[in-house]
């Protein structure tokens, strides 16, 4: 019987959107520094203490992923998610992969109207 | 819980009473729709002021003749999302022209409030914490409508055409 | 077009201040997400795969220059410096911040936009024919009731908690631009025998897991009634739609359930009773007030010929090009309607970046008298366009990399965000979208194919209406792989009808030869004057399916 996959751990904050990634008892913004869970008991309590966040409303779609070591390192099994890892595939100026996912505002004026 | 009617919080004046309970000595009771159907001469006899509680489901046409003998309807909400009950208090008000109580029960959200009061309800069985300051500030966070309902409000047509 | 008074501009605002204060209830947690996401939704705001996306309505896809212009700012304040034209008409930002929306909501009342009712169980934009008050042979603008209905359905105190969403489109010519007939209701403008103007009124349209083509309730519905009877419709919904399965609760599974006639009966026993009450018949005065603001622009008196214009085709390929899928002739004389593609080969369909907005406003603002349109199929329209100024308005679109000149053919794609952007999407469409048009870039065989019309979804909600595509394409999850299934056949116009599934997905590295090879079959077995819609309609599946799995490269589904 094949061993249950690694899982990793993501939501979105609450206030901006970001995808993020759990990271024993905090958050980061890249996949590539999430904690993977190769036991499925730690997955699961890996899960709840980031609960934590969502009963705070910190952050929001909290679920866990499947994830697999392969010789480049570990990546999400998922096309989704290793799209949610990176940013969209067709404006690979934006997302993630260019640090430019949800942002403040830009100083700029407002037009006359 | 807590009943809000006519933007006040009141007394209750029904004790709702589950299928298969017996009736208090007496009071006001509130009974489902089903109770109501095989009670009912039971009912008006011995435990007036009788209220009717409808799930979502239950069309009140059914209560149509009876609605004179009927003080307070509460129309269910099982989850906020389940809107058919904002037609059934249209309903009794419009085309039945009831003037008793429609109360809503279940749950709802403060965001609903404003649209309530419009379609007909007049009470509301709130949360615990529910403040009355809430109430107010729902019903005043649109100042015009678009659309005539039960509440007669002047709808911006209305006011466009000075009428 | 619509200028808000002062009520529709108070509305919009209380609208803006109404949502920061939910925006407030949910951050200290007074709300739940799960209270708070219909709340959003119908603020137009999801939660997507990377951020959130918000959705601005625009009302029968119109666009003054100055809205387009605080688009533009929008979209470089708060966003990526680019939009998407959708399918419904509307424009989607993909970065916004939850904190930011009521400000940027503001932004929108201060050039008389909203996000109102934009997603959400209620009813949504009213689409109606992107040419309208163009085309020669529309019975009349289709848009004034469009915003009649706008007005009727925004904060609707009965109508907020449908059982699903609920979207009506309008069109008043015998084509029918709007895909009526693939809306919740479907409104077509009609003259009866006694020569009264009315309407057609179809219900139970849509697509997602189970696509219908909606049925006639309405046979004539006079300009007085339609409200009360449209009101009659939503209210059998509201009451009877069922709601104990997401996937079967919109009207087209009540109306396709109880069948045509008991669902005609039931509305006119509400309608009857709306009617006598009489507070929602429409006086014909408030359909004429309304129908002033739509009031055409003076056209000038002009030759139908235009020399200046005859003169550009013979001097530029390009321009002559362009004109070949571009244009569609005017009511006015020496006039033309003007797509602008927005389907560049090899760039995201519908993506409008905030320079290209910016100039697409000037333009309206020198040639367009300042209104554009959207259209379902993702491209812009300028309504209204002196041929004279054709070239010039060409010219201006070539620096603005708006001149694509593949509007109507093969590359013209309608395409959702997909899995590159959605939440609720099993695929990525946008890079299979921008292969096909890579292998049909060349102009001379994208003429000689003709109309195709190619739609594709990333997931079975099919934002693509991939069911009204000539050539549909869905993408499927396999176990966590992205794979594609054909359908030929659907239309979205007035013959509409549902795409057939072909068979088996393709892998993404096969569908784009899978594509050609059902182009292919269409070349060889195509009659003069056929498309490829009308080949498949007379030969059927067979041909198609044969040579599209002649190299045995899909795998087994």
């Amino acid at each position: 019987m094949a061993a249950p996959a690694p899982q990793m751990i993501t939501a979105n904050r609450l206030i901006d959107g970001e995808v993020l990634y759990w990271r024993d008892g905090a958050w980061v913004s890249a996949f590539a520094d999430g904690t993977v869970y190769d036991d499925p008991k730690a997955a699961e309590a890996a899960l709840d203490a980031a609960n934590a966040f969502v009963r705070d409303n910190v952050v929001v779609g909290l679920y866990a992923f499947d994830v697999r070591h392969t010789a480049k390192g570990t990546e999400p099994v998922k096309e989704r998610e290793i799209i949610r890892a990176a940013g969209p595939s067709n404006r690979t100026d934006t997302g993630k992969q260019a640090g430019m996912g949800p942002q403040e505002p830009k100083d700029i004026a407002p037009i006359n109207l | 819980m807590p009943l809000i009617k006519d933007g006040k919080f009141t007394a209750d004046r029904f004790i709702f009473i589950p299928d298969g309970q017996a009736f208090p000595e007496d009071g006001g009771v509130m009974v489902t729709l089903d109770r109501f159907q095989s009670e009912c001469e039971t009912l008006l006899a011995h435990h007036q002021p009788v209220a009717v509680r409808l799930a979502a489901n239950e069309n009140p046409e059914v209560l149509k003749d009876d609605l004179a003998k009927i003080a307070a309807i509460a129309l269910e909400f099982p989850v906020y999302k389940d809107g058919r009950s904002f037609s059934w208090a249209r309903m009794l008000r419009d085309r039945f022209g009831y003037k008793g109580e429609i109360r809503a029960v279940g749950h709802f959200l403060y965001d609903q409030l404003a649209f309530m009061v419009r379609v007909g309800f007049d009470a509301f069985d709130v949360r615990q914490d529910f403040r009355i300051e809430e109430f107010e500030r729902a019903m005043h966070e649109m100042t015009y409508v678009y659309q005539p309902s039960v509440d007669g409000r002047k709808t911006v047509m209305n006011i466009r055409r000075g009428e | 077009m619509y200028r808000y008074d002062e009520f529709d501009a108070k509305m919009v605002r209380e609208r803006a201040e109404q949502f920061r204060y939910q925006v407030e209830r949910r951050i200290k947690g007074e709300l739940t997400e799960d209270e708070f996401k219909p709340l959003r939704l119908k603020n137009g705001l999801y939660l997507q795969l990377h951020s959130y996306m918000l959705r601005i309505a625009v009302p029968y896809g119109t666009l003054s220059a100055r809205q387009m212009r605080q688009l533009a700012f929008i979209a470089r304040k708060y966003d990526r410096g680019y939009g998407h034209f959708t399918t419904r008409t509307n424009m989607q930002f993909h970065w916004p911040r939850l904190k930011d929306v009521p400000d940027i909501l503001h932004h929108l009342a201060d050039v008389e936009m909203h996000c109102i009712q934009t997603s959400g169980n209620c009813v949504r934009n009213v689409t109606a024919d992107h040419f309208a008050g163009a085309i020669a042979d529309e019975l009349e603008d289709p848009r004034p009731i469009s915003e009649i209905f706008r007005q009727w359905s925004s904060f609707h105190p009965e109508f907020n908690y449908l059982p699903r969403k609920f979207k009506i489109a309008v069109s008043a010519t015998k084509k029918d631009r709007a895909a009526v007939k693939w809306h919740d209701i479907g409104i077509e403008i009609i003259q009866n025998e006694a020569g009264e103007t009315g309407y057609r009124v179809f219900v139970g349209g849509g697509m997602g897991r189970t696509p219908y083509v909606a049925l006639l309730i309405g046979k004539f519905v006079s300009k007085t009634d339609i409200l009360s009877y449209v009101e009659a419709i939503l209210r059998v919904y509201n009451e009877y739609g069922r709601r104990d399965n997401i996937h079967k609760a919109r009207v087209k599974i009540l109306v396709h359930q109880l069948g045509a006639d008991e669902f005609r009966r039931q509305v006119e026993v509400e309608f009857a009773e709306i009617k006598k009450k009489g507070t929602l018949q429409l006086p014909p005065e408030e359909l004429q007030r309304i129908e002033t603001y739509f009031a055409p622009p003076a056209f000038e008196a002009l030759p139908d010929e235009s020399p200046e214009f005859d003169a550009a085709v013979k001097a530029d390929k390009d321009f002559a090009d362009w004109t070949k899928t571009s244009l569609t002739p005017h009511r006015a004389k020496g006039y033309a309607i003007a797509t602008i593609s927005l389907k560049n080969i090899g760039k995201t369909t519908g993506d409008i970046s905030a320079d290209q907005m910016d100039g697409v406003a000037q333009i309206m603002d020198d040639f367009g008298y300042e209104e554009v349109r959207v259209s379902h199929e993702q491209n812009l329209v300028l309504p209204h366009v002196r041929k004279k100024d054709l070239s010039a308005v060409f010219a201006r679109l070539k620096a603005l990399d708006l001149a694509e000149a593949n509007a109507g053919l093969i590359t013209d794609i309608i395409c959702c965000p997909g899995l590159d952007y959605c939440d609720l999407a099993n695929a990525r469409s946008i890079p299979i979208s921008m292969a096909i048009q890579k292998r049909f870039s060349d102009l001379k065989r994208q003429h000689d194919l003709g109309e195709i019309k190619i739609k594709m979804s990333g997931c079975i909600n099919a934002c693509g209406h991939h069911h009204a595509g000539h050539i549909g394409i869905l993408g499927v999850d396999k176990k966590g792989v992205e794979f594609y299934q054909i359908q030929l056949g659907g239309s979205g116009a007035e013959d509409a009808s549902v795409g057939e599934i072909m068979g088996p997905g393709f892998g993404k590295d096969e569908i784009v030869d899978a594509i050609e090879r059902v182009v292919e079959t269409y070349v060889k077995l195509r009659e003069p004057g056929e498309r490829l819609l009308d080949t498949y309609r007379r030969v059927g599946m067979t041909p198609f399916k044969n040579m599209a799995y002649q190299e045995q490269l899909h795998a087994a589904y």
